[in-house]
């Protein structure tokens, strides 16, 4: 009680100093080029609640601005600070941290609306954007919901029926049994017919859980079996359904418009075929892969579905698309999807804008015939996950400092946080959508090289260096991809972009000059008639540089702000402006211009760079220095990383994990309370939870063993 | 006793070393007294004879004596050790040809025992000393050569150190000891001793007139601790270095405790036990590295103004994550360190003592160029509270700042001191009062800035408006209170029915920055992501400032 009375004071106090902070706020952020216009005579609502956060809340209430519609936000507690809670006009907590407690809890967002008067409701995606029974009550209330009427929801909701409904509108459906199978028996006999490899999976399932592949009688069976028991225990429904199963396949899908009077638009497609588990990483728009006609044929088909249904709103018809362009309908997302922006760049037009014309009642504005192609985008989901393992499991953090690469032209960062944000365990671990566009691929992928580049994200592991790998890559250049791409291309893990002798030449060279210029500058001192002065300009320094186990001997020599340093025999020329204090490292390296990051220097010589989206850490001595070091002692470093002890005397709060668990690094392992505080106690790295020695109430000392990890 | 111990202990630690020559039939090995009878063959080689060598050759061959310290056998111990010998530690510390060497011809006076013996004669004997620049800056310095004698403190050794923290002090300029001694030479006896009070006596004049640092880079024991104790920061190396008043052998046969020497006095002890040392670094490079890096943050003297460096970092630079770091309930831990890293130059800030009471952080940082001292509270930590420990490290850490002319700058989020009987028996009150006088009398400039909590007397002892601080600032999420809500209800409204209502009363008055405000005990109640920006022009302003304290013979801190 007591924190939550005085919390109340700190945020009455924090709205006195609002009035200074809004006005610096990061809605100016460029959009890509919207063709439509707003009109802001055109009657819409007065006031949307966004029952959402993040990135898609930040979106949802741009284009509210640009339409002149006030906008409600919703957050739980920890997200009082957060940045959409910023941009929107008001602002409603809904509960406390968990999202059943408050981004999904029905009654605290209903009360919401009431509270706000809100006409209508943009849902965002996930949440409760496809959940027919928040759709109902806010029709019951006279509410809109910006978002299609409740029968489609629940129709494209539910596999079995989404592709009966399918077959019936003449779409392309994968070859299987349009029913329930009752038994591991009838599957089998089923899967004969069908012919092997068969995909067994949930009617009520996503996000690949309760799916199976099966290449044979036997492991259908066993398929059955799993998939029934994981769908009874995800979706407390443990209907199957069995498919025939498209081998090494694209994804790619269809985005469609249709209002409430029978209008639908197809707007083109977008190529999702990089995924890690079953998640969606690089997006593109167009596909590399599609000609015009398997487009147009794709696009009437999914049009012919959003009519079959009367979907309203904008909406996604996914399709798994094999090496022979057939295409087969996978499902349909009734709501606004993630990777939205790439079509809105290549369209020119907005979809949140169209979404909330269309809720109003309006009808389209464009023909089918009105929707160009302009140019290629490019979409990277850059996430606070760790790309080396698994391809990026999450981590967790506070983001100390972020700067996004909004100064380049064509670029568009989606994003609900900024500097001093927590990525917490509570959510998505998301950190922004990063979107390039230019007239070709070929530029659009050039500018996001730039953009991973100069994107500053710092006190969270992120999964730029797999981003920046991936667009690279010449398989990926060349637009032969399935969504097989990962695991074919890094089949032992990812590890890192591996330099070549060049590129090793450059990074030696750049870590080389850059101790140079701070040594330089640590000989400054302003004003200060006691220090002797060192004749460094003409000087030339023999360092030792440490890579990878592996040790060079460079020779720098400088001249202003250009070195040339001479690694093997071999010259490299580095120049840039040396700010140390700035987060990126602008030079041109060999004539090349090139954005480094420097993550680390200490008085040590140990440098990391980031280039070329990977971070490697250097070590620069003197020759003296290095030659020195050859004395000292190889330290084995002691590992404490497994063992969680109680860093002071007080009382469990709460205990978060139970052995067996997996545990990410920096996640709450408990919570001890001392002098009144709670103090978050978390893992020091990823790993499974061995064994649990303390349980909430119990009082502990300092040093005692809370948590052992394995 | 003491002698006694050191004698032991510097004997354990030589034992190595002993063995080895042994083996290849050489004689000297130091301190290790005892065996220095066997060697009379060389004496009577020497004395005049027709061809003599000249002076010059005999200015070359004691120069060159002197470069090899105790010959190359040692050295190379040394090296085995994972340790550098005196003058590799000196060319690695100091500007490359900037070492300007003193006393290199001096030699021990000592003739008992055989010690007259011109094979125990090292020139310079068993210390190097002189100046040098580090970045330009003069510094003098003296290093133990631990292949002579094992580093072992001679009235001669004595000396020579005494001669350069004289002159340091006459210039103004920093001591940089670099300690690796087994201890007195027990064959000069008394004059050893002797030889050590020269060199207390003269850290204790130079305290607060030049900054002195200690680096602890092999074994110092017995009454050699009590030079480091006395300089301003004692930094150690780990795995190779230790301080300890007596060896674990005198524990053991004293107090019957079982303990290594690591565990008695390494360098992970003394970093996170007994805040004797103020960091530590993994080996003698980066020690030494470091060292370099750390001397650039001080004033060459207590005339010098602290150093003010080029500075890339834009002052007026915001700090948007700072507007968020405070968690929205008052309860919930967040760390110091993200608020300091945010507000100071280029996130570069040297802390000083980072694993002992840890409840206060306190470390120099760079505020556009200029070096400042940092204090602040550390909620991560026992929820920042002020104990016995976090009151010395802060109390110590303060007053160099203001004998150096460091502008001190104080974060505070403090519930107030922590309560209990170990606390209370320790001393809590003398040893809070530390801290509290250390501000109080602090003439540097102050600025403080209350980020969350400033409760009670730990509020007034945090560089408060009334201990003379120049600028106060609370953030938003400041309270000033005596107390937190739950507390002062009960003590306010006892036995009143609603007790909640009462609170939520008390957190309306008193649980936000307006009745520090109105009172004007804060300046301004600022947006925390213009602090920095502040900050750095409250510094300009501040820099001219004077203020004196009443003329004492010298203040009576509460010891």
């Amino acid at each position: 009680m007591a924190a939550y009375r005085s919390a109340a004071g700190f945020q009455r106090v924090l709205h006195a100093v609002k009035h200074v902070c809004l006005s610096k706020q990061r809605c100016g952020v460029i959009i890509c080029r919207y063709s439509t216009v707003y009109d802001p005579t055109e009657k819409t609502f007065d006031k949307i609640l966004i029952a959402n956060r993040g990135e898609i809340a930040c979106r949802v209430i741009k284009t509210c601005k640009k339409m002149g519609i006030k906008t409600v936000a919703v957050h739980s507690d920890v997200d009082s600070s957060a940045v959409h809670v910023k941009m929107a006009d008001e602002a409603v907590c809904v509960g406390p941290a968990p999202t059943n407690k408050s981004y999904l809890n029905m009654d605290a967002i209903m009360n919401a609306i009431k509270q706000t008067g809100a006409q209508a409701v943009h849902p965002g995606y996930g949440f409760l954007s496809e959940n027919k029974e928040f759709a109902k009550r806010l029709a019951a209330e006279g509410v809109s919901f910006i978002g299609p009427d409740t029968h489609a929801i629940q129709a494209m909701g539910d596999k079995i029926e989404s592709k009966l409904i399918a077959k019936a509108a003449k779409v392309n459906t994968i070859p299987g049994y349009d029913g329930v199978v009752k038994d591991a028996e009838e599957a089998v006999k089923i899967a004969g017919e069908i012919g092997y490899p068969v995909m067994i999976k949930a009617s009520a399932g996503g996000g690949g859980k309760g799916m199976r592949i099966a290449w044979n009688d036997e492991e259908t069976r066993e398929g059955f079996r799993f998939s029934s028991q994981e769908a009874a225990s995800s979706f407390g429904d443990d209907r199957l359904l069995i498919e025939k199963f498209i081998d090494n396949p694209r994804h790619i899908e269809i985005q469609v418009l249709a209002d409430k009077h029978g209008n639908a638009l197809w707007l083109n497609e977008r190529e999702c075929s990089i995924q890690r588990r079953n998640q969606k990483v690089v997006e593109e728009a167009p596909s590399t892969f599609l000609d015009p006609d398997t487009r147009r044929a794709m696009g009437e088909q999914a049009v012919s579905l959003a009519k079959a249904v009367k979907y309203s709103s904008a909406g996604t018809v996914e399709f798994l698309v094999d090496s022979k362009k057939n295409f087969y309908f996978l499902e349909m997302n009734t709501r606004l999807q993630v990777e939205h922006p790439i079509t809105e760049c290549i369209t020119g037009l907005d979809l949140v804008q169209q979404m909330i014309r269309i809720a109003m009642g309006y009808k389209l504005q464009h023909k089918q015939s009105d929707i160009p192609i302009n140019g290629w985008a490019i979409e990277s989901r850059v996430y606070a996950e760790d790309p080396y393992k698994s391809f990026g499991l999450p981590s967790i953090g506070r983001l100390s400092q972020y700067q996004e690469p909004l100064d380049l032209h064509n670029v568009r960062v989606d994003s609900g946080i900024e500097e001093g944000s927590d990525i917490s365990i509570y959510y998505d671990p998301m950190i922004s959508k990063l979107v390039t566009y230019g007239k070709t691929r070929e530029e659009a992928l050039k500018k996001m090289e730039e953009a991973l580049d100069n994107y500053v994200i710092r006190g969270v592991t992120h999964n730029i260096p797999l981003l920046r790998e991936i667009i690279v890559h010449p398989r990926f250049v060349s637009g032969d991809i399935s969504t097989k791409f990962l695991p074919e291309v890094y089949p032992d893990g990812f590890k890192g972009h591996m330099l070549t002798a060049g590129e090793r030449r450059e990074l030696l060279a750049t870590a080389a000059a850059l101790y140079v210029a701070a040594q330089l500058r640590s000989q400054k001192f302003l004003g200060d008639l006691r220090v002797s002065v060192v004749p460094a300009e003409s000087r030339q320094w023999e360092l030792c540089v440490e890579l990878d186990k592996g040790l060079h001997m460079l020779g720098v020599s400088r001249s202003g702000n250009n070195y040339t340093v001479e690694i093997d025999g071999e010259k490299v020329e580095v120049s840039g402006e040396w700010n140390l204090a700035s987060a990126l490292l602008p030079l041109t390296i060999n004539g090349k211009h090139r954005t480094l990051q420097c993550l680390l220097r200490t008085a040590a010589g140990e440098i990391t760079l980031q280039y070329l989206g990977t971070s490697f850490k250097l070590r620069v001595l003197s020759k003296l220095a290095a030659s020195l070091s050859k004395h000292m002692p190889e330290k084995v470093p002691e590992d404490t990383s497994s063992i969680l002890r109680s860093p002071m005397p007080g009382s469990v709060v709460a205990v978060s994990v139970k052995p067996g668990d997996n545990v990410a690094e920096g996640q709450e392992i408990c919570v001890i309370e001392a002098m009144k505080m709670q103090n978050s106690m978390t893992a020091a790295k990823a790993a499974k939870v061995k064994s649990v020695h303390c349980k909430a109430g119990d009082t502990v000392g300092e040093g005692d063993l809370l948590v052992e990890l394995e | 006793m003491a002698t006694y111990t050191l004698m032991r202990s510097s004997l354990g630690l030589l034992h190595g070393l002993k063995c080895s020559f042994k083996s290849v039939g050489q004689i000297p090995y130091g301190a290790a007294a005892g065996a220095v009878t066997q060697v009379k063959g060389l004496q009577n080689a020497r004395g005049y004879s027709v061809n003599h060598p000249s002076v010059q050759e005999r200015i070359e061959k004691k120069r060159q004596a002197a470069l090899t310290g105790g010959g190359q056998l040692r050295i190379a111990a040394q090296h085995k050790r994972g340790k550098l010998t005196a003058r590799e530690r000196l060319e690695l510390l100091l500007d490359p040809d900037s070492f300007v060497e003193y006393d290199m011809f001096v030699e021990h006076r000592c003739s008992d025992f055989g010690m007259e013996a011109d094979h125990n004669k090292y020139p310079g004997d068993s210390v190097v000393t002189g100046q040098g620049r580090i970045n330009g800056r003069l510094v003098y310095v003296f290093s133990q050569d631990f292949t002579v004698f094992g580093g072992s403190l001679s009235g001669a050794h004595a000396q020579k150190i005494c001669k350069i923290m004289d002159q340091a002090m006459m210039v103004g300029a920093p001591v940089i000891g670099l300690n690796d001694s087994g201890g007195a030479r027990i064959q000069e006896g008394v004059e050893s001793l002797a030889g050590y009070a020269d060199i207390f006596l003269r850290n204790v004049m130079s305290s607060g007139v030049v900054p002195q640092i200690s680096l602890i880079m092999g074994p110092c024991a017995g009454g050699a601790v009590y030079s480091p104790a006395l300089t301003d920061f004692t930094f150690m190396v780990k795995d190779t270095s230790y301080l300890f008043i007596t060896g674990p052998d005198v524990v053991k046969s004293v107090t019957n405790e079982d303990v290594s020497q690591e565990e008695l006095g390494g360098a992970k002890t003394h970093t996170t036990v007994s805040g004797v040392a103020h960091r530590a670094f993994e080996n003698d490079v980066d020690a030494l590295l470091n060292l370099r890096d750390f001397f650039n943050f001080l004033p060459l003297s207590n005339k010098d103004p602290a150093p003010v460096t080029e500075c890339h970092d834009p002052r007026d630079r915001l700090v948007p994550g700072l507007d968020t770091v405070v968690p929205f309930e008052s309860t919930k831990a967040y760390d110091m360190l993200d608020i300091v890293h945010g507000i100071v130059d280029e996130r570069e800030f040297f802390e000083i003592m980072p694993n002992y009471a840890k409840n206060i952080v306190v470390g120099f940082a760079r505020m556009n160029g200029r070096t400042v001292g940092i204090v602040g509270n550390q909620p991560k930590v026992a929820s920042g509270c002020l104990d016995i420990n976090s009151s010395v490290k802060g109390a110590r850490f303060v007053r160099f700042c203001d004998a150096f002319n460091i502008p001190i700058i104080t974060f505070v989020d403090v519930p107030g001191f922590l309560p209990g009987t170990a606390q209370e028996y320790g001393g809590i009150i003398r040893h809070g009062a530390k801290l509290l006088y250390a501000f109080a009398e602090a003439t540097v400039p102050k600025i403080t800035v209350i980020t969350r909590k400033a409760y009670g007397g730990a509020y007034d002892v945090m560089s408060s408006k009334h201990l003379r601080g120049d600028v106060n600032y609370a953030w938003p999420s400041a309270e000033v209170a005596v107390m937190g809500a739950k507390g002062a209800v009960q003590i306010i409204f006892r036995g009143k029915e609603n007790q909640a209502e009462a609170e939520a009363e008390y957190v309306e008055k008193f649980a936000n920055p307006f009745p520090a405000a109105v009172r004007g005990f804060v300046d301004d109640i600022i947006q925390p992501s213009t602090t920095r920006k502040r900050i750095c022009r409250d510094l300009e302003v501040l820099a001219s400032k004077k203020q004196t304290n009443p003329w004492k013979k010298h203040a009576n801190i509460p010891l």
